[in-house]
């Protein structure tokens, strides 16, 4: 079976243009295989760069040198149009934080991945609304923008959003921090489900039990620090 | 029509600009620019004053002649080089493919007609000649942009900032343009506003499947607005790429300095 997502050789610098220019290489030699219907944590310790390399599979943060690909397509020096159209169609990515154009109902923004695909606005809605009452976001809160709700229903808002489409490839930042127990079971089943259709996953899970639950494997990022550590304590965010 | 290029090919951009340059004097107002926009894709053109984004743009929409470079357009069946249009096909092609939304909805307004004439009077142009459907036309759009149809018979000066905004957008829309220039839609707008009127450009832009290039200084209004970004720093791009790619992960130094410089809500 071909993987759908494999990174080789990956390595990731951040220069500082407004401090001297000062380069902070923060990974190195990064490799990864993500086969389809495979779940794959990254691990380590906060600030090793778990999210960094997310984001590099993502195409949000530039990748130095190696090689990053989703689904056939070499994501260094893709044109933006051909990662817009994969972003849109094979890869999903649940990140930490929601960003929405304020006033937007919440069922139009976990609408709108399917929308994007030429989904039929009332067909897109229903999926929506089922999965936003799977997630436990009551029907009272649908037609409000999410960006008044508390961080609990804003991050399950997030995760409804990242699986109303059936993603080939998913990237999932911590989908379940700050859950309580019945949503949190709600998620892990969502995972399993996008499993068994086949997506292949990249996770960031600080919970232990859940990681034992859906993932295959795990890596541990730590494993791609550059050789000289940068001096100050740079810690990546998001 | 002239400036015929090529034949249009199933994966030609809508627009190619290559190596545009426009000077006053001895001051280089943009220069060197090159880029591409394709079939439903938003492209942000960021910069501080000064940085030669609204040039560009009025150099686009002819309404500054550049003095170098091509801007190839893949119209009907021919890719044809706007800069080298006779005047008439310009302005053809301004009030029907094209359109202009300007950051004053006063330029882009006729203050002096109607709210229905506004909108009326584009179709018109393009060759519209039935009064009732004109006006069936206009009060739609009208209520697509969130504007009551019951107030079609009043001037624009009776109208808030916003609604202006929103009625210029109509206006420029009610002719199904392919591509649609801004020049900073939402600025001087209150963020409520400005928040209601990037949902309805976004709208827009998905479900009539235009493409559009929109001038601003918001980094927030472009992070949500556009695909991809352009940077420009004193009439030259430093930096291009995907919009949250160039905005989480900046390689220039001004790119860089932007972004720090944004407060924080």
């Amino acid at each position: 079976m071909e993987p759908m997502i494999v990174v080789e050789g990956a390595t990731k610098t951040f220069t500082l243009h407004q401090q001297g220019g000062i380069a902070l290489p923060v990974m190195e030699g990064a490799a990864l295989r993500v086969l389809p219907g495979e779940c794959v944590a990254l691990t380590g310790p906060s600030g090793v760069g778990k999210s960094t390399l997310m984001r590099m599979i993502y195409g949000n943060y530039l990748a130095a040198e190696g090689s990053v690909r989703v689904a056939g397509l070499e994501i260094r020096g893709a044109r933006a149009r051909d990662i817009l159209a994969l972003r849109r169609e094979t890869l999903g990515y649940v990140s930490q934080f929601l960003r929405v154009v304020p006033r937007v109902p919440c069922l139009d923004v976990v609408a709108e991945p399917l929308t994007a695909l030429g989904t039929e606005i009332g067909e897109a809605r229903e999926r929506a609304g089922t999965l936003l009452r799977r997630l436990n976001i009551p029907e009272a809160l649908w037609s409000l923008s999410p960006l008044t709700f508390s961080g609990g229903e804003q991050q399950r808002v997030n995760i409804a959003r990242g699986f109303v489409h059936a993603y080939p490839a998913m990237l999932l930042d911590e989908p379940t921090a700050s859950l309580d127990a019945a949503n949190r079971g709600e998620v892990l089943g969502l995972i399993e489900e996008a499993k068994a259709r086949g997506a292949a996953i990249v996770g960031i899970f600080h919970d232990a039990e859940a990681r034992a639950r859906v993932c295959d494997r795990e890596l541990d990022v730590a494993a791609f620090a550059p050789a000289a550590p940068p001096s100050s304590g740079h810690e990546v965010s998001g | 029509m002239s400036g015929a290029l090529a034949a249009v090919a199933a994966a030609d951009p809508l627009l190619e600009v290559v190596g545009l340059t426009k000077r006053y004097g001895a001051r280089i107002g943009c220069a060197d620019v090159d880029f591409d926009l394709w079939p439903g894709e938003v492209l942000g053109i960021v910069g501080e004053s000064g940085s030669g984004k609204t040039t560009l743009l009025r150099c686009l929409a002819g309404e500054l002649s550049a003095d170098e470079g091509r801007v190839g357009y893949s119209g009907g069946s021919a890719v044809v080089d706007v800069l080298a249009m006779t005047e008439p096909e310009r302005r053809r092609l301004m009030r029907t493919e094209w359109a202009l939304v300007h950051q004053n909805p006063r330029d882009g307004l006729r203050l002096g007609v109607s709210a229905g004439a506004n909108v009326g009077e584009r179709l018109m142009a393009a060759g519209w000649r039935h009064y009732g459907r004109i006006r069936e036309t206009a009060a739609d759009w009208l209520t697509r942009v969130e504007i009551d149809a019951s107030r079609i018979d009043e001037r624009p000066t009776a109208f808030s900032g916003g609604m202006q905004q929103r009625l210029q957008i109509a206006r420029n829309l009610v002719t199904g343009p392919r591509l649609v220039l801004m020049d900073e839609p939402t600025g001087g707008l209150d963020v409520s506003v400005q928040a209601r009127l990037l949902d309805l450009i976004r709208g827009l832009v998905r479900d009539l499947g235009l493409s559009a290039i929109v001038v601003t200084h918001d980094l927030a209004v472009v992070r949500l607005l556009a695909d991809r970004l352009v940077v420009m720093k004193v009439g030259r791009i430093v930096e291009s790429g995907l919009t949250d790619q160039v905005l989480d992960d900046p390689q220039h130094a001004y790119t860089q300095l932007l972004v720090s410089s944004v407060l924080r809500v």
